[in-house]
């Protein structure tokens, strides 16, 4: 028996931090961006991290998927 | 300073994460069965996980904090802690050592030197790496209380009894598996935390040539040649020429070879993370793994602090600049908080704090997971209560959990005495660590090393370190615990960095040669037969032929060597 796959919950919480930044940054206004060199850095990163966090989601479905088919094909 | 005020969103996003944290610990409380379970994951670990883990057990307190106040004080000079330092030991390891750690079955390091030498070899590395890494974990609590009292006037007390009682839920439900999964977060928490920071403070400075020219006026100021703080070798030809103080063959010998092949090679808190590894090809990819993001670690912590003095001296668009201590030098522990607090609007400040908190609990989980098992492994079962049944262990690994972190505290406040916390980690280290690598040098590839000779070689390179450091002093040390101890001082050191280096070299000279000494008229107590498996001489080896390239332990190090090395001149 293995442990569950850790991409799960790296992705739910890359995810809802990802959302959180993304809020952060729909609400900037350039007295908020003015620390950040004038870049919207939530909304970037925002974005980039909700990213990151379907690459992990998409490749543990992957690997649970390939893991039933292996499975299936050779039944112990 | 001024504490920073937290928003709505920072404070959802800390939340969301202590969430994900004590959840990892609940979902896996079911998993842990027997004692195997709760100290090595029951062996299941991917490669990959293990990995991530074996280079995030390290990134506590140490690495974060003292990292980046290296950057400050000494520069680029600060990378050869990566690109001479871990990273050789690592691929070391990984292709020389893991198969006798792994292949061994040994549940620990001490208890390797159990099959290898005898019980007297293990209590004592036992006893001391116990101590050790207590010691490590409550200087990460402290670091902690301290900076979040600075940043955000929370009372230093709640922080450390919070972090505390957060560390010890986790580990106490899933054990070594919590730790683990946990650290691997953390990883990718400070990367998402500090790459948007290193951005924009390379934004701030110019970039790479704007921090250059900045340091320049740094370096001459401070009396040193225009580029010594962004030349990592250029300047190492004696210790007068560079802000660390120190000279090439004390930098290759002391922490390329000793202090570092010490740490990665025979530190159980990095090692469980290997041996809890799936399989031995798993085990054995696993420093390797680790090393490539490794590599690149000096970008994330070393550069804010070379950015942060370069904006002190010469203020940048933003006008940062780090405070200064009483005694008028700048406070180089605060560079990633104060940077987080300057760049970062609220929303990423939150995701920022995250990071450094998580670097901190997982830098003391680490070390509890490693003392728990040490401690019941090699201390409870192996003198206490040699018939424990396996649940009375899973018990007792609790137990330890929870005596673990109360001493934690305890040192927590007794590491409040020292101000650089790098500095007290290398001479811990340097008195525990760098005689032990010779130890394990010998054992695993020379038969005819004994148990006495490993026990009193040990032993011996202890006390040489102690006495080394208690005989020289750095240049202008202040209190005794920076050497000098011992009444009489018969050499002073340019710099602090240059003794611990010292130290460690003549520790693991003196062990490594009392060893061979001691090797030679004393009688092997084992048999070939009991040490097969365990030396190199006596081990049949693995094929590999095959294997894919990439999975190959020696391909990948020498891949893993070869962008160390562009790096090194790059940077040169």
């Amino acid at each position: 028996m293995s442990f569950f796959d850790l991409r799960r919950p790296l992705g739910w919480l890359f995810s809802t931090l990802g959302i959180l930044l993304v809020i952060a940054g729909l609400r900037a206004t350039p007295a908020t961006d003015a620390r950040s060199l004038g870049i919207n850095i939530n909304l970037i990163w925002g974005v980039v991290m909700i990213a990151f966090a379907l690459l992990c989601l998409w490749l543990a479905r992957r690997e649970a998927r390939r893991r039933t088919q292996a499975a299936g094909s050779s039944p112990k | 300073m001024q504490p920073i005020h937290l928003g709505l969103i920072d404070g959802a996003i800390l939340s969301v994460y202590f969430a994900f944290v004590l959840g990892i610990g609940f979902v896996l409380k079911r998993h842990m069965r027997t004692s195997m379970d709760f100290f090595l994951s029951g062996r299941l670990i991917p490669a990959w996980v293990a990995g991530l883990a074996f280079l995030s057990a390290n990134l506590g307190a140490q690495e974060v904090i003292g990292m980046a106040a290296s950057g400050a004080k000494y520069g680029i000079m600060t990378s050869h802690f990566y690109w001479v330092g871990a990273i050789p030991a690592m691929v070391f390891v990984a292709v020389f050592m893991m198969p006798f750690y792994y292949g061994s079955k040994a549940r620990s390091v001490p208890e390797y030197l159990k099959l290898r030498f005898d019980e007297k070899t293990r209590a004592l590395n036992a006893v001391t790496f116990a101590t050790m890494t207590i010691f490590s974990s409550g200087i990460s609590m402290y670091a902690m209380a301290l900076l979040l009292n600075l940043l955000l006037g929370w009372d230093f007390n709640l922080s450390i009894w919070l972090s505390a009682i957060v560390v010890l839920l986790y580990i106490s439900l899933g054990g070594l598996t919590s730790a683990i999964y946990n650290e691997v977060m953390q990883f990718f928490l400070i990367v998402a935390g500090f790459a948007p920071l290193v951005f924009l403070g390379l934004r701030d400075v110019g970039g790479w040539s704007g921090l250059q020219t900045r340091l320049a006026a740094v370096s001459t100021a401070e009396g040193f040649a225009p580029g010594a703080f962004t030349n990592s070798w250029k300047f190492m030809g004696s210790a007068a020429e560079n802000p660390m103080g120190v000279q090439w063959f004390a930098m290759l010998m002391g922490l390329g070879f000793v202090l570092s092949f010490g740490y990665w090679c025979t530190d159980f808190l990095v090692m469980q993370r290997a041996m809890a590894a799936e399989s031995m090809s798993a085990a054995r990819r696993t420093p390797l793994v680790a090393a490539v993001p490794k590599m690149f670690f000096p970008f994330l912590v070393i550069l804010p602090g070379m950015i942060a003095i370069a904006l002190t001296q010469h203020h940048g668009a933003s006008g940062f600049s780090l405070p200064a201590k009483p005694d008028g030098t700048p406070n180089y522990d605060l560079v990633i908080p104060m940077m987080l607090g300057h760049y970062f609007p609220s929303g990423i400040l939150g995701l920022g704090l995250t990071a450094l908190m998580a670097s901190f609990m997982s830098g003391m989980a680490g070390n509890v997971t490693a003392f728990n098992t040490v401690w019941t492994y090699d201390i409870y079962q192996a003198y206490l209560r040699p018939k424990a049944t396996d649940s009375a262990l899973l018990w007792m690994g609790r137990a330890a959990t929870v005596v673990g972190i109360a001493v934690s505290v305890a040192a927590a406040y007794f590491a409040a005495h020292f101000n650089n916390i790098m500095d007290l980690l290398q001479l811990v280290f340097a008195f525990v660590n760098a005689p032990l690598f010779a130890t394990f040098l010998l054992g695993m590839f020379w038969r005819r090393t004994t148990g006495h000779a490993a026990f009193f070689g040990l032993l011996s390179g202890i006390l040489a370190a102690a006495f080394h450091h208690g005989l020289t002093q750095p240049h202008g040390a202040m209190t005794l615990a920076k050497g000098g101890w011992l009444g009489h001082v018969l050499y002073v050191y340019p710099s602090e960095m240059a003794q611990n280096f010292w130290t460690a070299i003549f520790a693991w000279t003196t062990c490594f040669v009392v060893t061979i000494l001691l090797s030679l008229v004393t009688r092997q107590q084992k048999s070939d037969a009991q040490l097969t498996g365990l030396v190199s001489s006596l081990t049949p080896r693995t094929t590999e032929a095959d294997v894919v390239w990439y999975k190959r332990p020696a391909a990948l190090g020498a891949l893993v060597l070869f962008i160390a090395l562009i790096l090194n001149i790059l940077f040169w």
